[in-house]
């Protein structure tokens, strides 16, 4: 058990633990409906998953720090994701990157000290074709070349006190929909 | 003649009205090909698909058909069944389209290859960051259930599969299908040694394994549709359907078309389809099939033997789009995911970018592998930063030769060939760039890459 947890979340980890045939491979689900509700992988969550899956913590432990979109520590209420693989640099994404870091006063790799957002390079997210692509949270932002950042900055810092954010339903086309 | 797309696996994508829904699907045919199949034999779909000559579209372009003819059968194990809709390879997004345009399309392709191999039960591994796909996904496989065209008896059969989309973690080498078995077993994505892990004779819990790209689902369904015979007719010899160029970088309108395979070449999908370089520019190289296939220069003539035994002298822009053409240049045709670079860019710099891609993404298992893509990375970044010495450049290429081959999975390769590929066509420019650097000159290139 962990107090760190929903109820609801609680509940749907069973769901998804009675669906594989061996209950390991719910690691990653667990990790990802954690990560959803808690925000990071603190130890705690590390140690409730190893006891709900069957394995160590040592195991998950190792999982957890494998895979790059799990946090091991809190990060920004908003987290900006540029990628910044061939396609994308060759649309400019280090440009892209160099501007939001102007707009939000922090370096790649930082979070502002307020605790709004992260900022971070990744790797190729699928959709080359349109980049520079940022993902802010899982919203997917397409053409954000350099003269577009402010304009993305503004309608993050708006969402930032907007209490419906990450609660509404998915509409065909819009960039929550995409990502 | 100017080519034409034929739209097979996108026929709906993009299209006014088409929504996601099973009610839209079906308006659409859909599900009719999932009870054409559940008339016939497992077997005898199975032969349809190797009739066919459908090669996987997951980038190694293996016969679809064979693949689930080395299905282990004897052991009397459960056999799995993976859909890889990782898509991780750079300059690759043509599976998205389907995912979040079309889901059903891949869950009635599942179902009907779940079938064909008798699978016990089917996963759909997609990467994590499409959370919204993997809940389209999820939403289609209800209604497909709701539809009993999956779940219990499936169609009044005493067939039974469920399908569970799992997402990944943000891991490139767990595209690769032993690191996704390993994925999705709840271990870290570390590829398996083949042999003995051959995933048709010892794949996901020890099981026979048929792990297959999301779009060759899709392929599958089609190959049903009209039979394996009439299929066979698309395309060229040794090369059928259709592939989804998805192309990225510098040209004036990077996208995605399907084209029959080998009926357009290069020159006609950067001009025709895709406007042709940026203003004032001029193209300088591509990579033609996600940024593990081997770099193209513009300018360079190829020449050889095709397996037909045809010979050929070709510009790039000549190279008809289809496997066995592409493959005799010398690279693949991998993804489809075509990477244009034209001449603002710096070379080292675009070759920077891809090596600290593979350095961040080695699971760090063979020494080769992980060794080789962290010195490859800093070596070029070095010369990119300015720090560059002329015997840097050959010595990249040593390095690369010492990756390629010595590895557990293929990821050697793919941190391998850029480098291979690239030193020697544009070793005068990496040179230049090393030089310019230590002499404290001017930049001429704007665009920044590392
Ligand atoms: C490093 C690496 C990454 C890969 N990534 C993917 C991927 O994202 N999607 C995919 O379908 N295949 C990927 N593959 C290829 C798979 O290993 C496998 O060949 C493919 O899924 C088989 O599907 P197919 O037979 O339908 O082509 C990757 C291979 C390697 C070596
Ligand atoms: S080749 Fe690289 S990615 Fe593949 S198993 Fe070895 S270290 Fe890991
Ligand atoms: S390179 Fe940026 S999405 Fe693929």
């Amino acid at each position: 058990m962990t107090s760190k947890l929903k109820p609801e979340t609680l509940a749907k980890a069973d769901e998804i633990i009675a669906l594989y045939p061996e209950r390991r491979s719910a690691t990653l689900p667990l990790l990802h409906l954690a990560q959803e509700d808690h925000g990071w992988i603190c130890h705690e969550i590390i140690e409730w998953v190893a006891e709900k899956v069957g394995t160590t913590p040592m195991e998950v432990l190792g999982v957890a720090t494998f895979y790059p979109m799990f946090h091991r520590q809190p990060i920004g209420k908003r987290h900006i994701r540029v990628c910044r693989t061939l396609s994308c640099a060759l649309r400019g994404a280090y440009h892209t990157m160099e501007a939001l870091e102007k707009e939000f006063g922090i370096q790649r790799g930082e979070t502002a000290a307020d605790g709004s957002v992260s900022l971070e390079f990744v790797e190729c997210i699928a959709s080359c074709g349109t980049g520079p692509v940022v993902h802010v949270d899982h919203e997917l932002h397409e053409e954000i070349t350099p003269e577009r950042v402010k304009e993305l900055a503004d309608n993050i810092r708006a969402t930032l006190s907007d209490p419906e954010y990450g609660k509404k339903e998915f509409v065909p086309g819009t960039a929550a929909w995409k990502g | 003649m100017s080519a034409q797309e034929r739209r097979i696996i996108y026929a709906h994508i993009g299209q006014p009205g088409y929504t996601t829904d099973i009610d839209c699907y079906l308006r659409h045919g859909g599900y009719e090909t999932l009870k054409k199949a559940f008339a016939m034999p497992p077997q005898a779909v199975c032969d349809e698909v190797k009739t066919s000559g459908l090669r996987g579209r997951g980038g190694a372009g293996f016969p679809t058909g064979v693949k689930w003819s080395f299905l282990d059968r004897k052991s009397g194990k459960p056999v799995y069944l993976v859909v890889n809709a990782d898509e991780s390879e750079p300059g690759t997004y043509k599976d998205r389209q389907i995912i979040y345009n079309d889901p059903h399309q891949i869950v009635e392709g599942t179902l009907i290859t779940a079938y064909a191999i008798q699978a016990k039960q089917a996963f759909i591994y997609i990467r994590g960051e499409f959370q919204h796909g993997a809940k389209l996904l999820e939403k289609a496989i209800a209604e497909a259930k709701a539809h009993h065209f999956c779940g219990n008896n499936i169609l009044g059969s005493d067939y039974s599969v469920e399908i569970i989309v799992h997402r990944g973690g943000g891991c490139y080498v767990c595209g690769e299908e032993t690191g996704l078995i390993e994925s999705l077993e709840g271990k870290r994505g570390y590829p398996r040694i083949k042999p003995p892990y051959f995933p048709a004779v010892l794949g996901l819990y020890n099981c026979p394994t048929i792990v297959n790209n999301a779009e060759t689902m899709a392929q599958v369904k089609h190959i049903i549709a009209m039979g394996g015979a009439e299929f066979a007719k698309i395309g060229v010899p040794g090369d059928r359907g259709t592939h989804i160029w998805g192309v990225s970088g510098l040209v004036k309108r990077p996208g995605l078309y399907e084209i029959e395979a080998g009926k357009a070449t290069f020159g006609q999908l950067l001009y025709d389809f895709c406007g042709g370089p940026l203003d004032g520019r001029t193209f300088k190289a591509i990579i033609p099939g996600g940024s593990s296939t081997k770099i193209l220069k513009f300018g360079d003539r190829f020449k050889g033997k095709l397996p037909s035994g045809e010979e050929f002298d070709w510009a790039l822009e000549d190279i008809p789009l289809d496997a066995n053409s592409i493959m005799a240049c010398g690279t693949g045709l991998g993804t489809g995911g075509t990477i244009v670079l034209d001449d603002s860019v710096e070379m080292i710099q675009a070759l920077a970018n891809l090596n600290a891609f593979y350095a961040h993404e080695t699971c760090g298992q063979c020494t080769p592998c992980r060794e080789g893509s962290l010195w490859l990375s800093r070596i070029t970044k070095r010369i990119a930063a300015g720090g560059g010495r002329e015997e840097d450049v050959p010595m990249l290429k040593d390095i690369a030769d010492q990756v390629a081959g010595r590895t557990i999975c293929a990821h050697g390769e793919a941190v391998a060939w850029p480098v291979q590929s690239a030193v020697p066509k544009f070793r005068e420019e990496y040179l230049e760039s090393v030089r310019r650097r230590n002499k404290g000159e001017p930049s001429p290139y704007a665009l920044k890459l590392i």
